[in-house]
């Protein structure tokens, strides 16, 4: 079994592939086989998988990031999120995806919404993309419940004082998207300027939105 | 089983050695009905090969501790407090 | 009460989160959008697959890569449910 830990290696994309060290883990020689075995029996089609790859490498923030500017921007369209976030995904022509129910939770000054899935992995990627590793970690989806504010201090985030913390392990069916604050000095910002300002990690809790002249 | 939003609820701390998605840090707990979220199939038998019907009716559940932390819960994994 | 290998909320550690990131790479993909076909065929269902990966011995399931718990998973499904033989799959490597 191949160490995930390994530093460098030769991954097309970026430097940060903690996944191979040099070659693909013979897990990837048996998913080939696999989905070859399937094809060859007539149980799935070689097109069903590449749409389903097609779909996921078109998932991205981008998604969820529309939806928090739309929210910042336009209240009534805030109040539908938050009472059924699905709806309004599809109102804006996106995609929420197989999962039944979608839930927006929303920061304000008094609370703060940070998500984990500490069973496994769930996480919105319809309206994310694919979750970073750190959230599929081991560390995170241990410490996220047990020691939240210290997780949020690794990621660069102090809450101030008075602020409620709420965390939310997805151990069902229903995803969790959190809808964070709209940042001071961005009233001159368009939707599509807002929506730029949302990061991922911002809709998952573990980051706040920053007004562009505030780095 | 059904509860009310607000109704104060313990976690049943039953060992169950198949998949289950009732976490262990909170068997046990106590907490208060958050929301009800509707019914899905059940991941337990679901999770071997049967339908997963009767659908369960799932709860987000509040714990209080030092920060406030939610989960998801299945009404049969929950007793009145 | 023991816990099993996948229920990590509040378990011990002191490891650091380490946040690199990795794009996925052609066979995580393939791996997923895999398991997404073998759903839509009615060949296994998310919740098996989540049983299947926490059946994983613990030092397997604790040094495996995200996707090496899905590939794992996939196969031993499908194995148990006759879709493929065991042995198919070494056969083809």
């Amino acid at each position: 079994m191949s160490d995930d830990h390994e530093h460098g290696h030769e991954h097309d994309h970026d430097d940060h592939a903690p996944i191979t060290d040099g070659g693909e883990p013979t897990a990837a020689a048996r998913v080939r086989a696999i989905e070859a075995l399937l094809v060859e029996r007539g149980l799935i089609s070689r097109e069903d998988v590449r749409r389903g790859i097609d779909w996921l490498v078109s998932r991205s923030p981008a998604d969820g990031a529309r939806i928090v500017a739309r929210a910042w921007v336009d209240p009534e369209f805030k109040q539908r999120l938050l009472a059924d976030a699905r709806e309004a995904a599809l109102e804006l022509g996106l995609d929420p995806g197989p999962s039944p129910v979608v839930v927006a939770v929303e920061n304000t000054d008094d609370v703060h919404h940070m998500v984990v899935c500490t069973l496994c992995s769930c996480y919105p990627r319809n309206l994310l993309g694919p979750p970073p590793d750190w959230y599929k970690s081991l560390p995170y989806r241990s410490r996220a419940v047990s020691d939240p504010r210290g997780v949020l201090a690794e990621f660069g985030v102090e809450l101030d004082d008075g602020v409620e913390l709420r965390v939310l392990d997805s151990t069902a069916d229903v995803r969790y998207l959190v809808l964070p604050r709209r940042p001071e000095g961005t009233n001159d910002l368009d939707e599509g300027e807002l929506a730029a300002l949302v990061s991922r990690d911002s809709m998952i809790g573990v980051a706040v939105p920053q007004a562009p002249a505030a780095v | 089983m059904t509860f009310e939003v607000g109704q104060r609820v313990r976690v049943r701390a039953r060992e169950h050695r198949g998949h289950h998605r009732t976490p262990g840090y909170l068997k046990g707990r106590t907490g208060t009905i958050e929301r009800y979220h509707g019914t899905f199939t059940n991941p337990e038998t679901r999770a071997y090969g049967e339908s997963g019907l009767p659908e369960k009716a799932l709860y987000l559940v509040r714990f209080d501790e030092d920060d406030r932390i939610y989960a998801d819960v299945y009404e049969h994994w929950l007793e009145a407090e | 009460m023991e816990r099993a290998v996948h229920d990590r909320g509040g378990w011990p550690t002191d490891e650091p989160i380490d946040r690199r990131e990795h794009e996925l790479a052609d066979w995580e993909l393939l791996t997923d959008a895999l398991f997404g076909a073998c759903a839509r065929a009615g060949l296994m269902n998310v919740d098996e697959l989540r049983r299947s990966i926490e059946s994983m011995p613990r030092e397997q399931y604790e040094h495996a890569a995200y996707y090496e718990r899905w590939a794992f998973s996939i196969e031993q499904v499908l194995t148990e449910k006759g879709v493929i033989a065991t042995g198919e799959v070494d056969a083809r490597l």
